[in-house]
């Protein structure tokens, strides 16, 4: 594997005084899928707003290795345009690159298809479920086939069902596309199985404090919760949560 | 079985209160000059027809010329107020100091200054204008800031953004803004009218309530009102109508009751 960027030193305070991270150090590597665990307000969410370029560092820098490539963003709710279908929502990110709605086409539907939606291409969003909404807002994400991929605990709002119905998806997309994958989420159990590694944030000001790599393929399913390597990692992400927490494990 | 009492049980009321009304002068004996029967009303209406439709006339053009001016003035300086906050400090004051003067005080300064009509024009758009301003500003500020982000992950330029993004969501804002005005148009108008009290060819129905007051010609009185209120109403099942037909699709604002 070779690195697709460098964060180095990241530092982010806000105008209030509020100091989000500090002293960020992490690699993500090309093709991988890595979680960002920590508690609430740990500064998961700043750290990815960095990378993908909404918000700029106080201190340290972030290197791409070989130029910032194409970014889809997932945030937690869906955050689609309510007046558009679920057509048009998909097809913004190549209409925002200059591409008309037949040049798109082609390209939307493979990925409506991909999240299983393509006869709700002409549905609004209000006339979509939750676990849908999230599926188009994934289909937008993806429809440039970006080299990565930033989630903001995309499932967190979501039912339990609809979220391991979600998780199994996301990897079967995104394992054909070789999307490089970074997912802020609270939940041990769902970075476990989602993960290649994971990195665990103190709370404020947030840095990394364990890093622990999941053994198993890119692409899961089901089985893998029955694996040593999931219980492993399940044991070791709560063990570094509670330190993160300071608490004792 | 419900939707028949929907309608017809208020149009019910409203023809037994024009009954009652009826019967009420009828009985009484009450002189026309002081209140004429509602058939009387009728009659003058369609025997006055051609001096009140002119009127109306008169009064419908200047009430959405006012409009169309106040849209194009409102929305614009709406999104020049949502490039810059400068300018919004600056300006919005004078928006606010026409707001809150009332009109019928404005009305005969610019009587000085201006011919009747386009006193009475500028009366309308003063009252209309405000709430396109106020309701396309909150419209504009109101843009989920998510898709703003994914606007700016996506490298889109301010006028794409404009476009594709701060437009369509302030749109429902901005027909209800719209609502207000359509009504506060003809209001505006009738009023500046009335201070104006201009005579002739350009006469709307303000002035024709006036004159008919001068003569002692109550029924005409009433069936100008009744116009104007009717103008009225005009104005708002349009805009309602426009409103549904853009936002049925997405708008909860829009949506059907009981679904």
């Amino acid at each position: 594997m070779s690195a697709l960027l460098h964060l180095r030193g990241l530092g982010k305070s806000f105008a209030k005084g509020a100091e989000a991270l500090a002293d960020l150090n992490l690699t993500i590597e090309d093709g991988e899928f890595l979680s960002l665990l920590g508690p609430s307000g740990c500064g998961k969410s700043t750290a990815l707003r960095l990378i993908a370029g909404l918000m700029s560092p106080n201190a340290g820098s972030i290197d791409w290795v070989s130029g910032q490539p194409d970014i889809g963003f997932v945030f937690q709710d869906a955050v689609l345009m309510p007046w558009a279908s679920a057509f048009d929502n998909v097809w913004l990110p190549l209409r925002l690159a200059g591409l008309s709605r037949e040049a798109a086409r082609k390209d939307v539907e493979a990925a409506l298809d991909s999240v299983g939606l393509l006869s709700f291409a002409h549905a609004f969003p209000r006339e979509l479920s939750g676990g849908m909404k999230m599926r188009v807002s994934i289909a937008r994400a993806l429809v440039k086939r970006p080299k990565l991929l930033l989630m903001d605990e995309p499932f967190a709002a979501l039912d339990e069902i609809t979220r391991l119905k979600l998780n199994d998806d996301l990897l079967r997309v995104t394992a054909e596309l070789g999307t490089t994958i970074v997912f802020v989420t609270h939940s041990v159990f769902e970075s476990a199985y989602l993960s290649n590694r994971i990195a665990v944030f103190s709370g404020r000001p947030g840095r990394v404090i364990k890093t622990i790599q999941v053994d198993g393929p890119r692409h899961r399913t089901e089985d893998f919760r029955l694996t040593s390597a999931y219980a492993q990692a399940c044991k070791q992400a709560s063990a570094a949560l509670h330190l993160a927490m300071g608490e004792p494990a | 079985m419900k939707r028949l009492t929907d309608w017809l049980l208020p149009l019910l009321v409203f023809l037994a209160a024009l009954g009652l009304w009826e019967v009420l002068v009828r009985v009484n004996e009450i002189p026309h000059y002081v209140l004429p029967a509602p058939s009387l009303v009728g009659r003058t209406l369609i025997e006055d027809w051609g001096i009140l439709s002119t009127a109306l006339w008169v009064t419908l053009t200047i009430t959405f010329q006012a409009l169309l001016a106040a849209v194009i003035g409102g929305v614009g300086l709406a999104i020049l107020f949502s490039t810059s906050r400068v300018v919004e400090r600056s300006f919005f004051p004078f928006a606010v100091i026409l707001q809150v003067t009332p009109i019928v005080a404005i009305a005969p300064l610019l009587l000085v200054y201006l011919e009747p009509r386009q006193a009475v024009l500028i009366c309308a758009f003063l009252v209309a204008f405000f709430p396109i301003l106020s309701n396309m500003a909150l419209g504009l500020a109101s843009t989920d800031h998510h898709l703003i982000d994914l606007f700016q992950l996506y490298k889109a330029s301010r006028w794409k953004q404009l476009i594709l993004l701060r437009l369509p969501a302030a749109l429902p804002y901005f027909l209800g803004g719209l609502r207000i005005a359509g009504g506060l148009a003809l209001i505006g108008a009738i009023v500046a009218e009335i201070a104006a009290g201009s005579a002739g060819q350009g006469a709307g129905l303000a002035f024709r309530i006036l004159e008919a007051g001068f003569r002692l010609n109550i029924p005409r009185m009433f069936a100008a009102l009744v116009l104007i209120s009717l103008a009225g109403i005009l104005i708002y099942v349009l805009f309602t109508m426009l409103s549904w037909a853009l936002l049925s699709r997405w708008h909860d604002s829009a949506r059907e009751r009981g679904l």
